[in-house]
């Protein structure tokens, strides 16, 4: 495997002299002229002009369309971003005023409500109070008059029971014959049913 | 890139993908030439204006997808610059975003198999540090005169050891350019030349299932890289101009 040694019999490296090198494997590899193109100086201009043609190019395009472009687009959103959270603050603070002005309308129907159920109650407790009284007094008249009425036949019907009374004793005072004065009998008829 | 021959050997090229090659024709590679380099960054440009332009022509306050990520993008870069380089450094928002987009979409691009990746030259990323570098360093000068030279001067050090200080500021200064540059491209070429040899490997049957689990692992690997990159070049040109319109330590 001497063949295979990096340096040659004349002492220069197989890359320099574009000799033979094997693999692990025994594939015998050939390697090429090994100068960097990179240091090849005869194409240096033609990389450096073109690289310049390219960087002026990239330059015109980016300073005069890309980046105003890119920077107004970012400006603008950065601005719609600050507008948008502004009028947001501004609608969240009128839904709290509006929210307010709401609790306070509820507030002020649910009050009349109260104050116009009180006032309702109490005229129709007053009414009925009158209503009541007006139907005491009636009852009252009423009462009084039957009983009135109640005295009068009451005081009918003794007088009417003291005269049949009288009559029946008289009858059975003459029929047992014997000749009584009715004023006596009449008198103690009267006693016994007064008694 | 690896082709077995008539004696089942294997020809690796990982680096055959840098190649720099005109489009048409066989030619020399001169300035104008239309190349591989002009197709990859004009399809770059094209990618930028797909998300940048065209993604956002709806300027829709609810945006769509594409007009989503655009901006997302540009806040993230915007933020960015407004963290570490202070207020004052919004003014070359532009500048920034064009370098962020440019090696991003680049670094993407560049990993699309067969595909050729821009930022993997040093050519390009060296242009890259460079116009940073220069243009710090000048805007440092028009900015604060001659006190810009105070970055070199550290204050809060013990006098005799400003000199020795001033020194090492200054080498740490220059070799910006050099670690900025050079970060950007070896990372964007070691990768793809690694999984240009995992690729080479996948033809040898016994050891192709291994080879593909390993570049997949890799392509994953180098997609955050991709992004990665991309961000680390942005964030240390905003960290340099930080330094060039505050220069004081």
């Amino acid at each position: 495997m001497e063949e295979d040694s990096v340096i040659d019999a004349e002492g220069e490296t197989v890359f320099a002299t574009g000799g033979e090198l094997h693999t692990l494997e025994g594939h015998p590899v050939e390697v090429a002229d090994p100068g960097m193109p990179q240091l090849d100086f005869s194409t240096y201009p033609n990389q450096i002009f073109w690289l310049i043609i390219t960087l002026l190019v990239i330059y015109f395009v980016l300073s005069r369309i890309a980046l105003p472009r890119i920077g107004s687009v970012l400006a603008e959103r950065a601005g719609t971003i600050t507008k948008d959270l502004a009028s947001a603050e501004e609608l969240k603070a009128k839904a709290k005023e509006a929210e307010a002005s709401y609790e306070k309308a509820l507030a002020d129907a649910r009050a009349e409500a109260g104050r116009i159920a009180e006032e309702t109650r109490a005229e129709i407790q007053a009414e009925l109070d009158a209503q009541l009284a007006k139907a005491d007094a009636e009852i009252a008249a009423r009462t009084a008059e039957s009983r009135k009425e109640l005295e009068v036949i009451r005081a009918e019907a003794d007088a009417a029971a003291a005269e049949v009374a009288r009559e029946t004793a008289r009858e059975i005072v003459a029929t047992f014959g014997a000749g009584a004065d009715p004023g006596k009998v009449d008198a103690a008829v009267d006693a016994r049913t007064k008694g | 890139m690896a082709e077995p021959s008539a004696e089942g050997e294997l020809v690796f090229h990982p680096l055959d993908q840098f190649i720099v090659e005109p489009l048409f024709g066989d030619g020399p590679v001169r300035w104008f030439t239309l190349t591989n380099v002009t197709l990859w960054m004009a399809l770059t440009v094209l990618a930028i204006i797909l998300l940048l332009v065209v993604g956002t022509r709806g300027r829709a306050m609810i945006p769509s997808r594409a007009q989503s990520a655009a901006e997302m993008i540009y806040g993230f870069v915007y933020k960015m610059i407004e963290d570490i380089s202070g207020k004052d450094g919004i003014r070359y928002f532009p500048y920034i975003m064009t370098l962020f987009l440019f090696i991003l979409f680049a670094n993407v691009l560049g990993l699309i198999p067969t595909s050729f990746a821009t930022t993997s030259h040093i050519a390009v990323t060296g242009v890259l540090a460079l116009a940073v570098f220069i243009g710090v360093t000048v805007l440092g000068f028009v900015k604060n005169g001659a006190s810009f030279l105070g970055l070199f001067w550290v204050s809060s050090a013990p006098l005799v050891l400003r000199p020795a200080l001033a020194i090492i500021e200054l080498i740490s200064y220059f070799v910006r350019p050099v670690s900025h540059s050079i970060r950007l491209g070896g990372n964007i070429m070691a990768g793809h030349a690694v999984m240009k040899v995992f690729a080479g490997f996948a033809a040898i049957a016994a050891i192709s299932p291994i080879s593909v689990l390993a570049i997949t692992a890799i392509y994953g690997l180098e997609v955050l890289v991709a992004v990665i990159q991309a961000y680390v070049f942005a964030i240390l040109t905003c960290v340099y101009l930080k330094d060039a319109l505050h220069p004081a330590h």
